[in-house]
């Protein structure tokens, strides 16, 4: 068995989706809900998160709004309110609760609505990590060797190694746990940089090379902390 | 418009529900109760449900079914080391648990649509209409397999069921709306047979779930077997009885611990009583509140962790939860609420009847789906993560658990063999890492077209509906063909069964029927009888031979009749014997006010 994680939508198909009322054929022009027949339409999928939620495509979002949109849709499409409707009806405000809440949980969390404008802006949203990060590449590697000790240690080990290995242990996770602080400074450094870079009006060659930099090192940061939180929680369940 | 009703169907109690205007009633019964126990007799003259069903627990225990909530979505390896309470014999056929009642055996959604057509009954009773649609509540942690056996019951008993809600969610949605509560609220719900702990953060008559969490396996039940583990650890030990001696008392120990608990939440300490088999006379102790408390406390105890991981999935701190609602019969009991008060630093709400908050619950949603209550919406979540099963065993998550609902999760699958035609999908639902450790919920096999390896591309649509039931489709990324797939649920009832369990329950429907009017005439026909053998010691001197003989052939004729399974013939013959005893019942009312009015002066006449 094979998986492939699908791709975003291609741009271009933007809107192409729900240009004509499934059921009076009458044009529709981004409305949810048809304006001759009033039945609610399928929310398309090639729309970005950003704009099916109707915030602008930025990395500092006023979540209060955010919220406020979420309700607002999710009183327009939830099944509760299409019981007595057609099967049809009943099919599409399934499906648009089911992308509206994707949408608004990948926006809701910076860490994942960070990964998500990533992958709209540059294709895929992160590398996944099998190597440490550089500047931390002999630590992770002590630690981990430790971590193995651990796990593997039998119960009439020695205790007052144990007790070194625990306290190493202990001392490694905290300079980690750190270290991902310090990661998600930069990465609110660069959300604020980057949101300001939108609000440029002309992008120039300075810009777009601003704008390519930006996005490497969100990427890098990103896949990171990933790294490292998969360590840390590993360290955590052995540990406790 | 039809009526849809809002239904808790419980591990120890069942109520329905509706709503009248704007506020949510529970339907009693003929005597005023509302509840009804989740058991099921079946006895040698029909089936009985509820009240009288609850007598037969003690008298008839190996054909009287109680708690069978426990085995919904089961099969017999998840209740490993808990079969030995049960009087009635288990055992598995395809995956799902069957219950063996003399040579008959049931499906827990077979034994649970008795009930709901016995709470069917109620409410078509009460309303003067007929009910086919209903909303059903399940604990929050329930799984998919559960939800399913549930939903499955709900049409064996002719019932629609539109909706699946989570326990501690309805509960809100009653509490809501009597309160109008908004802000950040925990909803503590320990039932009989399951815990949940549901987080929701209530706005503007939005209910958002933002995390739940919970035990399918722990509620009162447990508590009871606690103190019945001591009874019969005393009784050992004091009169040398073992279990298997006495299994007939199984269930006079088992009620009688439920009762001395239930005192306990009241009383200080309470006095407890079996009568004990072999002439062995009277087992009695005093059970104080501290000695249940050491007995149970660990299972208290057993609620905080899911309440803490639930806490951390919303991302809160105990202190920010603004109120705490307690759910649930077993949260009477002031050890739960003292640990709850705890945990959460706040005195817990328990307003609303804690018994019945959840049908009332289920009766709001009921009305939303009508059409009927417009302002309020639930916004769900799944309980548990939903993945698949992948190279060297690993579960690959899909959909995280406490995403909202309807939820649902792409994935793209292809072949690795040149000419493959399909490709197997485990699906899987749980927290852990290894698919083997992880509920197996379906397998299916996704039909591909031959070609060379890694060609084909299969979209693969996982859904979590509204009901936290999982739907799956399939679309040739190619062609564009969808592809229909019959999920093949690992432990659950299949639609063939279902469809047979339909049409028996209407057979069954047919019988009880007949069998209840059946056990109606008898009785009545028992009491006649008594009532005229009585008539004859006190006045049978006071009427001719030719009477008496004439009395005497209808009783001879009614009691032949008693015999036969005709209940319209019974009848008949007790209005005979009431013609015929028509003037010795009024012989006797004369000589009682005669014996009355003698020696009394007409100054003491009433």
């Amino acid at each position: 068995m094979d998986q492939t994680h699908n791709m975003p939508g291609k741009r271009t198909e933007l809107q192409m989706a729900r240009s004509m009322c499934w059921h009076c054929q009458s044009e529709v022009h981004g409305e949810y809900f048809c304006v001759q027949c009033v039945k609610v339409q399928p929310v398309s999928k090639e729309l970005d998160y950003f704009t099916c939620l109707g915030l602008p495509r930025l990395l500092n979002i006023d979540l209060g709004a955010l919220e406020a949109k979420f309700y607002e849709l999710s009183r327009a499409f939830h099944p509760d309110f299409f019981q007595n409707k057609s099967e049809s009806e009943q099919a599409i405000s399934l499906g648009n609760s089911a992308l509206l809440n994707t949408a608004y949980r990948t926006l809701k969390d910076p860490i994942r609505r960070a990964e998500y404008l990533i992958q709209l802006e540059a294709g895929s949203a992160k590398d996944i990590r099998t190597s440490p990060p550089a500047d931390l590449f002999e630590e992770i590697l002590a630690l981990q060797e430790d971590l193995e000790e651990f796990r593997s240690a039998s119960p009439g080990q020695n205790p007052v190694h144990m007790e070194e290995l625990r306290t190493r242990l202990k001392v490694d996770r905290e300079t980690l746990e750190r270290r991902q602080l310090e990661m998600e400074h930069r990465l609110a450094e660069l959300f604020t940089a980057w949101d300001k870079l939108q609000s440029r009006k002309q992008p120039d060659d300075q810009a777009r090379r601003e704008r390519d930099a930006m996005l490497k090192e969100m990427r890098e940061i990103l896949s990171n902390r990933t790294y490292l939180r998969n360590i840390v929680n590993d360290m955590v369940a052995t540990t406790g | 418009m039809t009526r849809i009703v809002g239904i808790d169907l419980g591990t120890t109690n069942s109520l329905i529900a509706y709503m009248e205007g704007d506020t949510p009633r529970v339907i009693p019964g003929r005597h005023g109760r509302t509840l009804v126990p989740s058991v099921v007799a079946m006895t040698d003259n029909g089936l009985l449900v509820g009240d009288p069903a609850k007598e037969h627990l003690v008298r008839n225990p190996e054909r009287t079914i109680y708690s069978v909530k426990r085995f919904m979505g089961k099969g017999l390896a998840d209740l490993a080391g808990e079969l030995k309470y049960f009087p009635y014999k288990l055992h598995e056929q395809g995956g799902v648990i069957r219950i063996q009642i003399g040579d008959k055996t049931y499906s827990p959604p077979q034994i649970s649509a008795m009930i709901l057509k016995e709470l069917k009954l109620r409410a078509e009773a009460h309303l003067g209409e007929e009910i086919r649609k209903a909303v059903i509540t399940v604990p929050a942690y329930f799984n998919d397999s559960q939800r399913q056996a549930t939903k499955d019951a709900g049409l064996i008993a002719g019932l629609e069921v539109l909706r699946i809600v989570n326990e501690p969610t309805a509960a809100s949605l009653a509490y809501g709306l009597q309160k109008r509560t908004q802000g950040i609220i925990a909803v503590y719900d320990l039932g009989g047979g399951t815990f949940d702990i549901s987080i929701l953060k209530l706005k503007n008559g939005i209910f958002e779930v933002l995390a739940t969490n919970g035990n399918t396996h722990l509620g009162g039940d447990d508590f009871d077997r606690r103190v019945a583990n001591l009874i019969l650890k005393e009784v050992r030990d004091q009169y040398g009885l073992d279990r298997e001696q006495y299994p007939d008392t199984m269930q006079s120990v088992r009620l009688e611990a439920e009762r001395a608990k239930i005192r306990l939440s009241d009383d200080q300490k309470t006095t407890i009583a079996i009568e004990l088999p072999a002439r062995k006379g009277e087992y009695r102790r005093e059970l104080t509140r501290d000695q249940l408390e050491a007995l149970t406390m660990d299972l208290v105890e057993q609620t905080i962790g899911p309440c803490r991981l639930a806490l951390k999935d919303a991302g809160l701190q105990p202190s920010e939860i603004d109120e705490v609602v307690l759910v649930g019969g077993a949260t009477r009991m002031p050890l739960v609420r003292r640990r709850v008060q705890e945990l959460f630093g706040k005195v817990p709400h328990s307003e609303i009847n804690p018994d019945e908050v959840v049908a009332l619950g289920a009766a709001v949603q009921a009305d939303i789906l009508s059409g009927g209550t417009q302002d309020m919406l639930l916004l769900d979540v799944t309980p548990l993560s939903l993945g698949i099963e992948t190279m060297g065993g690993v579960t690959s998550t899909l959909i995280r658990r406490n995403t909202t609902i309807p939820a649902s999760a792409k994935e793209m699958f292809t072949t690795y063999v040149d000419g493959q035609t399909s490709v197997d999908i485990h699906v899987l639902q749980g927290e852990r890492e290894l698919a083997k450790d992880n509920r197996s919920l379906a397998r299916f096999q996704l039909r591909v077209p031959p070609l060379p390896a890694g060609v084909p591309r299969v979209e693969v649509m996982f859904l979590i509906d509204a009901n936290g039931i999982l739907n799956v489709s399939a679309k040739d990324v190619r062609t564009g063909q969808i592809q229909s797939i019959e999920v093949k649920p690992s432990s659950g009832l299949t639609d063939e069964e279902v469809e047979r369990m339909i049409t028996e329950s209407f057979k069954f429907a047919a019988d009880d029927l007949k069998a209840r009017q059946l056990i109606e005439a008898r009785t009545e026909a028992e009491a006649i009888v008594k009532a005229t053998e009585k008539a004859f010691a006190l006045g049978g001197h006071l009427i001719g031979a030719e009477e008496t003989a004439l009395i005497k052939a209808s009783l001879g004729r009614l009691q032949t009749a008693t015999s036969s399974d005709d209940h319209r013939g019974i009848r008949a013959r007790i209005a005979d014997v009431e013609k015929a005893t028509h003037h010795l019942a009024e012989v006797l009312m004369d000589s009682t006010l005669k014996e009355a009015l003698q020696g009394k002066k007409l100054s003491e006449l009433p």
